[in-house]
């Protein structure tokens, strides 16, 4: 079915930029946001306001302004008030390392709170090149359908062919029908089946993961959005921002984590992250595994790998292309990447980087993100090991380690059979369900299910954890390199330097140091998110911030240094955070704690055996934290806090004190 | 002079085309990059890159004599003479003789080797004919 195109400005935010066809030229920028209501079969295109790029940006900054204007308070999560944001950055789609990502923005339906994700591959810069920052999906459409986006021609087409297959065949069969030149993301039959840590797949192999993502779009019975962009975006200074863009590649190629880091990509830090006794074992219960060889980046390299597989215009492509091959099945996949490793092969205790691949697979096809997936199963595992759930409510014995076990839970998750349905839910609301001190050691917080670093012995990384705004996750803040090896120093430096061999003191980090060094990362690393790029030329190789900042003047005609970019990370960080305390109900410091294991049970074993972080030493550093933050006790921004942040209107409502 | 692709090295980042782009029209839109890459997935996972390795094919079958090798050994397209027949775009067999809606005619590689430059991969190369064997190299590789 066709949908219609009505090019009309809605926005309130008064404009002086130049017009081209109706529409700003905005340097950096596409100029347009595109908006389909599906209830109504609408589609429409508005300039990109000014003042929400002048004080947000771009990517996660949008989603951020967007998610707090436009979603009612209280709106559930899979009803059609929600909205599902596509956005890029202005530096997405331009010639700069690693310059292909797209951050995705809704409610979420894992937290009730603020919630993004974003993936590389090549969308984001389609999306640009055929006109469009932002895309909105708001309503929710009669029966499954597609968004098609071919440059002007917009439209709502049926998908009912696509319904109830995989990701990654239904990405193969949209190719087919439309050609190699378009870029793809689908959501799998666990979207469809609302399981609430569904993901969103591209590129054979690329996630948008967390958060629940591809729930909202399964909510919305949108299976899969299709782009072809064939237009340029206006520069402001093309002749300076080449030049800077091919001598940013050259400074990337003369790190030596270009030669040194890239051959493993992520999963090269494995062995590190198990020499240091920060590997989730076992559903969290320790942290260091004997067989990490069997499943680290060189296992990949020397058993698994057929290509190496890049994200738009990335000099470093941590995507290793592969086959597995297992008693279970065989299949072709992307990765398994460090924390479908640490999930799969750690807490879930696969022995082989084949069996990791494999599960790896299953969770892309079907849609499911690897990290809550198996969190949940890690825990179903010790609850049976426990006996506080029976072979009879999960249909069969499971163990840690077993493929078969694996794969069998995958699977009743995907589909919601038996007690799927109730892992669906995700392990928070499993655990409160099932009860029986099963809540102790479920690892998440939030809701949202933790990643692949266990830190007992690691203060920083933990209150990483506890404030990251989506929930468990370690994107917003890496400071494990802080807490293991007293240093902020690139990823490469990290593995190459090696850990120390045996067992560790209990960490020193402070409370204040905790809180200083979560902070600072919390507004570099999702600065990246705004700006539309990778951050992993910085994180893994210590590729200079300044060459950002550079490219982002010449590329925009905005000059601000990478410290005035920093403040902008910074004021979105304040109102992630808000939005968060504005919905979900008694929002405050108890949604700040990790799961009791990590308070009141040691480590077991390995080289962090006996530690663990008391609920007193949590309290402090979250006194620490808040402190730095500006906001009060609960840990909720004060009104002055939010004014001082340019965030006048958010300090308007009534529950900010 | 010509220019030679190395499949197995090439990760599908593009940078290729969008380095094509700003340097030949001063843009930033891989579409009117004059090389492409294919993805052979999710079977059997690879790369393909497609380019210009000045065959002449294009000027053969263009009826007004359009597209001239000039002293470099490259094929270049006259704008003016062009009638936009696109019987080069059909005959071209690697599929690299352009089009795009901003452009009147086809257009095609010039060898400006920004693609050689620029891919963080190394591979593009360009070689002198028969100076070296990328089949066999390729295979190395593999």
């Amino acid at each position: 079915m066709n949908g219609y195109n009505k090019n009309v400005g809605t926005t309130g935010y008064g404009d002086s930029d130049k017009m081209d066809g109706g529409y700003p030229l905005i340097n950096g920028y596409a100029g347009k946001i595109l908006r389909i209501d599906l209830t109504k079969e609408e589609i429409v295109k508005e300039p990109l306001p000014k003042k929400m790029r002048d004080d947000f940006i771009g990517g996660r900054g949008f989603v951020a302004k967007m998610l707090f204007d436009e979603i009612p308070q209280g709106t559930d999560p899979l009803s059609e008030d929600n909205i599902f944001l596509a956005t890029t950055g202005p530096l997405t789609g331009h010639f700069l390392p690693a310059s292909g990502k797209t951050h995705f923005g809704t409610k979420s339906p894992s937290t009730g709170g603020y919630a993004d994700s974003n993936m590389g591959g090549h969308f984001g810069p389609a999306l640009k090149y055929a006109g469009y920052d932002v895309l909105v999906l708001k309503g929710k459409a009669k029966e499954p359908r597609y968004i098609f986006i071919d440059d002007d021609v917009v439209e709502i087409r049926s998908a009912q062919k696509y319904w109830n297959k995989g990701s990654m065949v239904t990405e193969e069969m949209i190719k087919k029908d439309l050609g190699e030149d378009f870029q793809i993301i689908t959501i799998g039959p666990a979207g469809e089946k609302h399981v609430k840590f569904s993901c969103i797949t591209h590129d054979f192999g690329r996630q948008a993961g967390r958060t629940g993502i591809g729930v909202v779009l399964g909510a919305k019975n949108i299976k899969a959005i299709a782009v072809r962009g064939t237009g340029s975006i206006p520069l402001f200074d093309v002749e300076k921002a080449y030049k800077k863009g091919k001598e940013a590649y050259q400074i990337v190629f003369s790190k030596p984590g270009f030669k040194g880091w890239t051959p493993q990509g992520t999963a090269g830090i494995t062995d590190w992250v198990n020499d240091v006794g920060a590997f989730p074992t076992k559903n969290f219960k320790t942290s260091h595994i004997e067989h990490s060889n069997n499943i680290n980046g060189e296992a990949i390299i020397n058993r698994l790998k057929i290509t190496d597989k890049g994200c738009f215009c990335c000099p470093t492509p941590c995507g290793k292309y592969g086959h597995t091959k297992t008693k279970s099945g065989d299949a072709y996949m992307e990765g398994p990447e460090f924390e479908t490793i640490s999930l799969f092969g750690g807490s879930c205790f696969l022995q082989t980087i084949e069996d990791v691949a494999y599960a790896n697979y299953l969770c892309d096809e079907l849609g499911l993100d690897t990290i809550s997936t198996a969190s949940v199963i890690a825990w179903t595992i010790e609850c049976f090991e426990k006996g506080i759930l029976t072979c009879e409510e999960i249909g069969k014995n499971v163990a840690f380690g077993d493929l078969e076990s694996i794969v069998y839970l995958i699977n009743l998750i995907a589909d919601r059979k038996g007690l799927g349905d109730l892992l669906a839910d995700g392990v928070k609301i499993a655990s409160e369900k099932i009860g029986k001190g099963s809540e102790k050691f479920a690892i998440h917080v939030k809701g949202l299910e933790w990643t692949g670093y266990e830190c007992r012995n690691a203060p920083s990384m933990m209150l990483a954890y506890m404030t990251a705004d989506i929930g468990a996750h370690h994107n917003r803040a890496w400071v494990l390199g802080h807490d293991m090896a007293g240093s902020a120093a690139n990823v490469h430096d990290l593995i190459t330097a090696g850990a120390c061999a045996g067992k560790r003191e209990k960490s020193a980090t402070t409370g204040e140091q905790a809180a200083i060094n979560v902070s600072k990362s919390q507004h570099t690393r999702p600065l990246f998110d705004v700006l539309g790029i990778c951050r992993l030329q910085l994180m893994e190789l210590g590729f200079e911030v300044e060459n950002y900042a550079e490219l982002y003047s010449y590329i925009t005609g905005d000059n601000k240094t990478w410290e005035e970019l920093m403040k902008v990370s910074e004021k979105i960080w304040h109102l992630t955070r808000a939005f968060s305390a504005r919905e979900i109900p008694d929002f405050g410091r108890a949604m700040d704690y990790p799961p009791l294991r990590f308070s009141e049970e040691p480590v077991p074993s390995g080289p962090n055996e006996g530690h663990s972080i008391p609920r007193k030493q949590l309290d402090g550093m979250l006194d620490a934290y808040y402190k730095v933050r500006g906001w009060d006790n609960n840990g909720i921004p004060t009104k002055e806090t939010l004014k001082s942040q340019g965030l006048e209107d958010v300090a308007l409502c009534s529950m900010f004190k | 002079m010509k220019l030679s692709a190395i499949n197995e090295k090439c990760s599908g980042c593009g940078t290729c085309r969008l380095s094509c782009s700003l340097e030949n029209f001063s843009t930033v839109s891989p579409s009117k990059g004059m090389l492409k890459i294919e993805g052979l997935f999710p079977s059997p996972g690879k790369y393909l890159i497609h380019l210009c390795d000045q065959c002449g094919v294009c000027a053969e079958t263009c009826p007004v004599d359009a597209i001239q090798i000039n002293d470099a050994g490259v094929y270049i397209l006259n704008e003016d003479e062009c009638i936009s027949c696109m019987a080069c775009t059909d005959a071209c067999p690697k599929g690299v003789m352009m089009t795009h809606k901003d452009f009147n005619t086809p257009f095609k590689c010039i060898l400006c080797k920004a693609c050689v430059e620029s891919c963080p991969r190394d591979a593009i190369i360009s070689v002198e004919d028969g100076d070296i064997d990328v089949k066999k190299m390729e295979k190395e590789i593999a």
